[in-house]
């Protein structure tokens, strides 16, 4: 019977212990407030965008204590690996350069491809497309997806992706195949973009989109990495990303 | 060095070697014959139109090919005029714009290597054409261009490799021409070289054969 309770003791005090270092948990996210809509400032000075609401949600689940530190992005990885803060919140795409040099959680959001036209010009990206003509970015994951996938289109490679927009705009091209995000920014949300609008699947191919974007992470920190995995995981669950993807990004671009 | 690749891929390469050799082939044609004009009034003081022709050259040889070439492919789409225009269904077309690009540039080489032709005619040997009654068109027809022409073959032999070398400039307005060829394996197959130096290769294939027609037209025409 003592064995017993004690052995209760025990576990209730190893639960209080576990939840006490829970709320112990301090997370410093690193980042670079430049790149609307995912981190960027307020009129008043604050951070806001995907990101931030992302980090606020994680350190929410986890009732982590958190901070945030702003750094320029060229210094972004030394500030992570000079412990100025403790993981790097950024949008940064994983990439295997950087996995060199530090680790990344699960990727918590990615860029799918698609398609942009004309709105009224009733595209789709199905047999309506056949014989049209596509613009892509020479080099790039797109052109060599629409090059090996689509053989039934016209294939025309730019130099740079502004130059798309131009004869897309021009009329010398019928659509362009292209990062989802990407369009929208550069191109759907200035006053030459109205009109024009994404148009068929969105493609989340590894080979299209990469490996997507992660949190940077010391890779002495393992800990640290698997708690915040599953902070996403539960964020995912709950609805809260599907929440902040709809008040910034007119797509879904979770990767669940 | 990835043969394989190349091998593989043989038939972007020959629609680059091909896209390469009409489009060169058509600019030293049109560029040519307006070369003639342009030529002919500079070197004879045509009034205001050789003032237009040295402008012309002067403003071509200025500027870079690539410059031109933008400002023709997308310089001029930008003008909703020019897009409501007739010319939009040539100007719409890289191949025409291209060659439009191309055209005018050799044009204004090709005059300055033809008009120092002229200029540097013997004088004893126009004024014996006109002693034997010819009018001044008769004169330039029979014995200035045929006479200019050949002394100009050395000179624009190198006009030739040039165009054939600023021609590589089609591949920024989507056109697949060899390098076009050269960069999509090199991007496809994320591989360095390959590309590049099957592209190089097949230049120098097209050099060596321009050279040798050269060498046989130099021994049969060309006077000094």
């Amino acid at each position: 019977m003592n064995k017993i309770t004690s052995l209760i003791g025990a576990s209730i005090i190893t639960l209080i212990g576990s939840s006490a270092y829970a709320e112990d948990i301090v997370i410093r996210w690193g980042t670079e407030a430049g790149y609307k809509p995912f981190i960027y400032k307020t009129s008043d000075g604050n951070l806001t965008g995907f990101d931030y609401e992302v980090g606020q949600a994680v350190c929410e689940h986890l009732k982590a204590t958190c901070s945030w530190v702003e750094q320029d992005w060229d210094g972004i990885i030394p500030g992570l690996l000079s412990k100025r803060y403790d993981a790097i919140l950024a949008s940064m795409t994983i990439t295997e350069e950087r996995k060199r040099v530090i680790d990344f959680s699960d990727p918590y959001y990615l860029a799918p491809a698609g398609f942009v036209g004309k709105l009224d010009a009733g595209l789709n990206d199905d047999e309506t497309l056949a014989g049209k003509t596509v613009g892509v970015l020479r080099g790039s994951t797109h052109a060599n997806f629409i090059l090996a996938e689509r053989k039934d289109v016209v294939v025309r490679e730019y130099p740079t992706q502004d130059e798309v927009w131009l004869d897309l705009v021009a009329g010398r091209i019928d659509a362009s195949f292209v990062n989802q995000i990407a369009a929208q920014e550069g191109f759907l949300n200035s006053d030459a973009g109205k009109g024009y609008g994404l148009f068929g699947k969105a493609y989340k191919h590894p080979s299209v989109t990469g490996d997507g974007i992660g949190v940077g992470l010391r890779k002495s920190d393992t800990e640290l990495r698997d708690t915040i995995n599953g902070a996403l995981e539960a964020i995912y669950a709950n609805g809260t990303f599907k929440k902040i993807n709809d008040k910034y990004v007119p797509f879904y671009i979770g990767t669940k | 060095m990835e043969l394989s690749l190349i091998v593989q891929n043989w038939q972007v390469f020959a629609l680059g070697l091909w896209n390469t050799l009409w489009l060169v082939g058509l600019a030293l044609l049109f560029g040519g014959i307006l070369a003639i004009p342009l030529a002919l009034t500079q070197a004879y003081k045509t009034p205001y139109i050789g003032k237009f022709s040295l402008a012309y050259s002067y403003a071509i040889r200025g500027t870079p090919l690539l410059v031109q070439i933008y400002i023709i492919y997308y310089g001029l789409g930008q003008f909703e005029a020019v897009r409501n225009s007739i010319f939009w269904v040539l100007l719409k077309d890289p191949y025409f714009c291209a060659v439009l690009g191309f055209s005018l540039n050799s044009a204004a080489y090709a005059s300055e290597i033809l008009r120092g032709a002229i200029v540097g005619l013997p004088k004893g040997l126009i004024e014996a054409a006109y002693a034997c009654g010819m009018s001044r068109f008769k004169m330039i027809r029979r014995i200035a261009l045929p006479i200019a022409y050949r002394r100009s073959i050395f000179a624009y032999s190198n006009e030739v490799i040039f165009m054939l070398h600023g021609s590589v400039i089609a591949s920024t307005i989507t056109i697949v021409d060899l390098l076009g060829a050269g960069r999509r394996l090199n991007s496809q197959y994320y591989v360095t070289f390959e590309g590049f130096i099957t592209a190089a290769v097949l230049y120098m294939t097209i050099v060596a054969f321009i050279s040798f027609a050269f060498r046989l037209i130099e021994k049969r025409y060309a006077i000094t």
